[in-house]
C-alpha cells in the first residue's frame, strides 16, 4: 500500500479493502519507526490525525467520496492549520498554534483527506537543503549523510521514505522542484496565482506558490485538482474556469516541441547530471517529441535578481514577527526597542536574519533604484526570454539542479554557494511560470531530476508530458534502500 | 525683517464604510478592545489584504468634489516601520501613484476668496490605538482601529496664515461630510489634521525648513498651534538659530508646540509596491457610476439657490456652508411655500444665533424646518408681526409647541382690524398732544414715538404696517 | 558599493534585530559576499524597461463592503505573549 498511487489507494478504500484508519495507521507506524532519524516531521498529532481518518471512513461508507478522501497527506509546516502547531521551521513560531486554516488545508479537509502531520522545512522557506530549520536538519532517505534539498525538505524526505501518500510543498525559488530532484519524486509548482496563498506563511509574496509533491505526475494532477482554484481572500488568486488537471494525462506526445536552453547545459552543471538529463530527453525523442535549441540569455541574472526581490519582500513580510501579538517574545528586555530587537534576534536563525538584512538594505533610502527597481526591470527581461522561447517550442526541459544531493554541512557556511543551487529553477518563479521536476535516473546512486517548464496555465500539458515518460520508465517507482 | 508663513495641510479622513479597507471586520466606533480585530487586522502569519470597493468609491467621490484627476491606475505601497499599533510592521498606503491627483478647494477667508491646491489624495489603512496606564510601564494595544480606511488629503503649501489654514480645514471638514464619505467626528478621530509650517523672508521664493504639527483635532487648537509655531520659528531665526525638520505636538494647556522627543534620524520607510495587491484600475465608467450618485456639490447648490430662489450670493454661501443647513433650508421653503429670502433670513439669523448659543448642530435643532415654516406662514399672512414672531420663536425653541399653539395660547394674534386700530390711534393721538405737535412742527422722529405708543397700547399686537398707514392718514 | 560595519548596524536597527559586535563583523563578511553576487545586475542597461511586479496583467479585485468577520478575541489572545483586559501589553511607548 505504501507504494500505491493515489488512484489505487482511493480504489482500495472505496472497495473497503482497507479503511482510512488502517491506511493512516500504516503510515503513522512507519513515521514512528523512521522519522526519528530522518526528522521529516516537526509536528505529529496521532489523535487528531486518526479522528480525521475516522470521519473519512464515515464518508466513504456513505459513498460520499472525492479522489483524496481518506488518504493521508503530509502538510508542509508553512500552512496554517487550525489548532495545529505551525512553526514554519522557526523558533519564532515554536509554540504558535494557528487559529485558522490556510486555503490549501481547507481544500484537503473538504475533500476528506487526512492530515498526517506538519513537515520540516528550511526556516521561513529560506534555504535549499533543510539545514536552517530550528527543528533540526532533515536527512535524505537515499543517503542519510546528505541533504534532501529545500526548503520543502521534510515533505521530500517523507515522500521518498514513504512516510505519507503524498505531500504539499511550496516553491519560491525552487523549493519543490529541487528537493524533488534530490529525493527522486515528482513535484510541481503551478503558475503564479493558481493556488491561493491565504494562510501560507509568506516568504516572498510575488514568488511563493504552493504545489503537490508525490510519487508520480498522475498523483500530482489529482492533488492539483484539490489545491487549485480561486480564493477571494487572496488578491493575487486568479479567477479562472475550473480545470481538471488529469484530463490530458494520456494524450500522445507526437509533435511535441521541446526547447532546450543552452544556458541550462553549460558550466556549473555536473557531468553526471547532464548525462542523465540528456538520456531522458533522448527518450522523449523516441516518444515522438522533437527538440529545439533555444536560448534564455538572462538566466545568469536570475540569481542576483532573485536575491534582491525575495529578501526585500521577505524583510517586509517578516516584520510582523515582533513578539507583540503571538510568537516568540524575549524573556528579558529593558524597553520596547529592546523587546523588538531581542525577540527577533532570538526568534530568527542566521540565514533568515541575513536575508532580512539584505532585504532591508536593498530597499533602504538611496538604494531602492539601484537594487529593487533594477531587479524588477531585469525580471521583465527574464520573463520576456521565456515568452520569446515559447514561440519556438511547447515546453522547455533541462536539469532541476546542478548536481545531486550534497553532503550535510557541505554548503552550510557558504550562502552564495547555496544560492547557486537555484540556478535552473529561480527564473521560473520570477516569470510566474509553472515548473515541474520528475525523476530521470541516478548519478552515483543519487536521484537526478528532469525539469519541465511550461507556458502560463499549461500544467495539464506538463503533467501529460511527465506522465508519458513515467508510463515508459520506472525511475519514479524506485525507493531508497533500507526504507522498506 | 518681514516674515511670511507658509502652510500646507495633510488631513486623514476616516471613510464612512462598514468594514476595514483590506478585510471584512467592522469599523464601528466604541467596540470593546480587539473585538473588531480579525486575523488580517492582527497580522497573523499567512493573512492577505483584499480591497474594499466602498473605500474606492469614497476616493472617487472626493476626487470629483475637488475637480481632481482620478488615476486610471494606482498602486498600493508598503510603508515600513515598527510600532506596536502597526501589526504588520508596515502600513499599506499609496506612494508614487495615488488614486486621486491634483485638484483644488476654494475657501472664503473673511471677505476674500482663496483657492488651495490639492496635491493628491490617497487611500491607506489606519493604525491601532495605544492605551497608556494599563499597567505600570506598559501600554495596551487595541487593534480595532487597525485597518480602518483612510483617505489622506495633501495640499500644496498654499496657505499664508492660520486663518487660511483653518478656513481650508473647516471647508474640507464640511465637504467630506457633504459628500458623505466621512462623519467628521473629530472627537472620535474621524478627521485629523497635520499642519506643515515654515517661515521665510517676505518676497523670498525659497521654502524654509518646515516642522509638522501633528494630530490637531480641533479648529481652535489648530489656530493657536499655528500662531504659536509661526512666532516660535520667527523668533528662533531672528535670534540667529536654525530650524530643524521636526514633528511637533501642540499642548492645549500651555498653548505651545514642542518637538517630539523620539525624533531620531528621519525615518527610512523603504517604500515598495505591495506584492499582495494588484494595481487599482478605475475606468471612466466607474467614475460615471459614482458621479451619478453624488449629491449636488456646495458650489453648484450655491449658484442654484441664487438662481432658483433669487438669494443674494452672501446668503446662498451661508446657507450652503453645510449640507445639513442647506437641507434644512430647502425643507423650510418646501413647507412654507413663500418668499425664500424670509426663510434664509430666519435660518441665518435667529435660528443660527440660537444654535450657536446652545452649541447645537442644525440637525439637532429643537425647531424643525416644518415648525419654522409654520411660523413664517403666520408672518406672511399677517397673523403676527415680524417683531412678535421673534417672541413666538423663543417660545418654540423652549419647547412650548408650534407657532399656532403659542399664538393661540398667548393670544398674540396681531390686531389687523382697521376699526380697532383706528380706535387705538385715536386714543394715542389724544393722549400725546405734545408729540403730535412736534411732528407737525417737522420733527420726523416724533412719528416713530407715536407708532411706539400705538404698539404699546396694543401690547405689541397691532399690525405695524396698518398702524403706520392709519397714523399717517390721521396726521395728514 | 562596499558595506561597512556601520551599515550593518544601521540596517540591523531598521530591521529591529539585535546584532552583537562579533555578530556584526561576521554578518558584514557574509553580506558583502551576497552583495557581490547582486552587483552583476549593474552591468545591464535597463533604461525604459517597465518593472515587473506580477506576471499576469490583472488588476485588483474589489471586495463588497459587508461585515464578514466575527469576534474572535478569545481565540486570538489565547496565543498572545501578554494581554490584559483584552489589550495586548507592550513596554510603554515614550513619545
Amino acid at each position: 500500500m505504501i507504494n500505491a498511487s493515489l488512484k489505487e489507494m482511493a480504489a482500495a478504500l472505496s472497495a473497503k479493502k482497507i479503511s482510512s484508519v488502517e491506511l493512516t495507521q500504516l503510515f503513522l507506524a512507519r513515521i514512528k519507526s523512521l522519522n526519528p532519524d530522518l526528522n521529516a516531521y516537526i509536528t505529529l498529532d496521532e489523535a487528531r490525525t486518526l479522528a480525521q481518518a475516522k470521519l473519512a471512513d464515515v464518508r466513504i461508507a456513505k459513498g460520499d467520496v472525492a479522489p483524496v478522501t481518506g488518504i493521508p497527506f503530509a502538510q508542509k509546516d508553512i500552512f496554517c492549520a487550525k489548532d495545529w502547531r505551525t512553526t514554519c521551521g522557526s523558533r519564532m513560531l515554536e509554540n504558535f498554534i494557528a487559529p485558522y486554516d490556510a486555503h490549501v488545508i481547507n481544500q484537503f479537509d473538504h475533500a476528506g483527506a487526512v492530515n498526517l502531520g506538519k513537515t520540516n522545512m528550511d526556516e521561513f522557506a529560506m534555504g535549499s537543503s533543510n539545514e536552517t530549520s530550528y527543528f533540526g536538519k532533515v536527512k535524505n532517505p537515499w543517503d542519510t549523510t546528505r541533504v534532501p534539498g529545500g526548503s520543502s525538505g521534510g515533505s521530500a524526505a517523507a515522500i521518498a521514505a514513504r512516510l505519507c501518500a503524498a505531500a504539499t510543498g511550496t516553491d519560491t525559488g525552487g523549493s519543490i522542484r529541487q528537493p524533488a530532484s534530490l529525493c527522486g519524486f515528482t513535484g510541481l509548482k503551478p503558475t503564479y496565482g493558481v493556488v491561493s496563498r491565504y494562510g501560507m506563511i509568506a516568504f516572498a509574496s510575488s514568488l511563493d506558490q504552493a504545489g503537490p509533491m508525490a510519487k508520480s505526475a498522475e498523483d500530482c494532477a489529482v492533488m492539483l485538482n484539490v489545491m487549485a482554484g480561486f480564493d477571494e481572500r487572496d488578491s493575487t488568486s486568479l479567477q479562472r474556469d475550473k480545470e481538471d488537471y488529469t484530463r490530458d494525462l494520456n494524450k500522445p506526445l507526437a509533435g511535441l516541441k521541446i526547447g532546450l536552453p543552452k544556458e541550462y547545459f553549460a558550466e556549473g552543471l555536473s557531468a553526471e547530471v547532464a548525462t542523465v538529463v540528456q538520456e531522458a530527453i533522448a527518450h522523449y525523442r523516441k516518444l515522438g517529441a522533437e527538440t529545439v535549441d533555444i536560448s534564455l540569455p538572462n538566466t545568469q541574472l536570475s540569481i542576483p535578481v532573485y536575491y534582491v526581490i525575495a529578501p526585500a519582500e521577505a524583510s517586509s513580510n517578516l516584520s510582523r514577527y515582533d513578539g507583540v501579538r503571538y510568537g516568540h517574545r524575549a524573556a528579558e528586555y529593558t524597553d520596547l526597542l529592546d523587546m523588538y530587537c531581542k525577540s527577533r534576534a532570538e526568534g530568527f536563525g542566521a540565514e533568515v536574519k541575513r536575508r532580512i538584512l539584505i532585504g532591508t538594505y536593498v530597499l533602504s533610502a538611496g538604494y531602492y533604484d539601484a537594487y529593487y527597481l533594477k531587479a524588477q526591470q531585469i525580471r521583465r527581461l527574464i520573463a520576456q526570454d521565456f515568452e520569446e522561447a515559447f514561440k519556438h517550442c511547447d515546453i522547455i526541459m533541462g536539469p532541476s539542479a546542478p548536481g545531486t544531493a550534497f553532503k550535510i554541512g557541505e554548503k552550510a557556511d557558504d550562502p552564495v554557494s547555496m544560492y547557486l543551487q537555484d540556478i535552473y529553477t529561480i527564473a521560473v518563479n520570477l516569470a510566474g511560470l509553472p515548473g515541474m521536476s520528475i525523476p530521470a535516473g541516478f548519478a552515483n546512486k543519487l536521484p537526478v531530476g528532469l525539469q519541465i517548464i511550461g507556458n502560463y496555465f499549461d500544467e495539464a500539458r506538463m503533467l501529460n508530458v511527465a506522465h508519458a515518460y513515467q508510463q515508459q520508465t520506472d525511475w519514479h517507482k524506485q525507493m531508497p534502500e533500507g526504507m522498506e | 525683517m518681514q516674515w511670511e508663513v507658509v502652510i500646507g495641510l495633510e488631513t486623514h479622513t476616516q471613510l464612512k464604510t462598514n468594514t476595514k479597507i483590506f478585510s471584512g471586520a467592522s469599523i464601528k466606533y466604541g467596540a470593546e478592545p480587539n473585538t473588531q480585530a480579525d486575523e488580517v487586522s492582527i497580522a497573523l502569519p499567512g493573512v492577505l489584504p483584499v480591497l474594499n470597493a466602498e473605500a474606492v468609491r469614497c476616493a472617487i467621490k472626493f476626487g470629483l468634489a475637488v475637480n481632481a484627476e482620478i488615476a486610471p491606475r494606482s498602486i498600493f505601497a508598503r510603508k515600513n516601520y515598527f510600532y506596536p499599533d502597526l501589526p504588520k510592521g508596515y502600513q499599506i498606503s499609496q506612494y508614487e501613484l495615488p488614486v486621486v491627483g491634483k485638484g483644488s478647494l476654494t475657501v472664503q477667508v473673511g471677505d476674500q476668496e482663496k483657492t488651495v491646491r490639492i496635491t493628491r489624495a490617497h487611500l491607506e489603512e489606519d493604525a491601532g490605538k495605544s492605551v497608556h496606564g494599563a499597567q505600570e510601564g506598559m501600554s495596551g494595544i487595541d487593534l480595532n482601529r487597525a485597518g480602518t480606511p483612510l483617505l489622506e488629503i495633501v495640499t500644496e503649501p498654499d496657505m499664508r496664515s492660520a486663518a487660511e489654514a483653518v478656513a481650508y480645514a473647516k471647508k474640507l471638514h464640511e465637504l467630506v461630510q457633504w459628500i458623505d464619505i466621512c462623519d467628521g467626528n473629530m472627537q472620535e478621530g474621524s478627521f485629523r489634521c497635520d499642519v506643515n509650517v515654515s517661515v521665510r523672508p517676505k518676497g523670498s521664493e525659497k521654502l524654509g525648513t518646515r516642522r509638522e504639527i501633528k494630530n490637531l483635532n480641533s479648529f481652535k487648537f489648530m489656530q493657536q498651534a499655528i500662531e504659536y509655531e509661526t512666532q516660535w520659528q520667527i523668533d528662533t531665526l531672528e535670534d540667529g538659530g536654525t530650524i530643524h525638520q521636526a514633528t511637533v505636538l501642540f499642548n492645549p494647556d500651555t498653548g505651545e508646540t514642542r518637538a517630539m522627543r523620539s525624533k531620531e534620524e528621519a525615518n527610512d520607510y523603504r517604500y515598495f509596491p505591495d506584492p499582495d495587491l494588484l494595481p487599482l484600475a478605475i475606468s471612466p465608467a466607474d467614475i460615471d457610476a459614482v458621479k451619478a450618485n453624488m449629491p449636488e456639490l456646495p458650489e453648484a447648490m450655491k449658484s442654484r439657490f441664487e438662481q432658483q430662489y433669487g438669494l443674494p450670493a452672501y446668503d446662498a454661501a451661508a446657507i450652503t456652508a453645510s449640507k445639513a443647513m442647506a437641507d434644512y433650508f430647502v425643507a423650510t421653503i418646501q413647507a412654507f411655500g413663500g418668499e425664500a429670502k424670509q426663510a434664509s433670513n430666519w435660518v441665518m439669523g435667529s435660528l443660527s444665533a440660537k444654535l450657536n448659543e446652545a452649541g447645537l448642530d442644525i440637525i439637532n435643532s429643537p425647531v424643525s424646518a416644518q415648525a419654522l415654516a409654520g411660523l413664517l406662514k403666520r408672518i406672511a399672512d399677517n397673523t403676527i408681526s415680524g417683531k412678535m414672531a421673534k417672541d413666538v420663536f423663543e417660545a418654540m425653541w423652549a419647547g412650548e409647541g408650534d407657532a399656532d399653539t403659542i399664538i393661540a395660547k398667548k393670544g398674540l394674534k396681531q390686531v389687523s382690524d382697521s376699526g380697532a386700530i383706528e380706535a387705538i390711534v385715536d386714543q394715542v393721538l389724544a393722549a400725546n398732544a405734545v408729540m403730535v405737535a412736534e411732528y407737525k412742527a417737522g420733527k420726523e422722529k416724533a412719528f416713530n414715538g407715536l407708532v411706539g405708543q400705538c404698539m404699546k397700547a396694543s401690547q405689541g399686537k397691532a399690525n405695524p404696517a396698518q398702524v403706520n398707514e392709519i397714523l399717517k392718514k390721521k396726521l395728514a | 558599493m562596499s558595506l561597512t560595519i556601520n551599515d550593518v548596524k544601521r540596517i540591523a536597527h531598521l530591521a529591529r534585530i539585535e546584532v552583537s559586535e562579533t555578530e556584526a563583523q561576521a554578518t558584514l563578511v557574509k553580506l558583502t559576499g551576497i552583495l557581490g553576487l547582486i552587483e552583476e545586475m549593474q552591468a545591464i542597461d535597463t533604461k525604459g524597461i517597465v518593472p515587473m511586479s506580477h506576471s499576469q496583467d490583472v488588476v485588483q479585485r474589489l471586495r463588497a463592503d459587508v461585515v464578514t468577520a466575527v469576534n474572535q478575541r478569545e481565540a486570538f489572545q489565547k496565543i498572545a505573549p501578554a494581554v490584559e483586559d483584552g489589550l495586548y501589553l507592550v513596554p510603554k511607548v515614550i513619545e
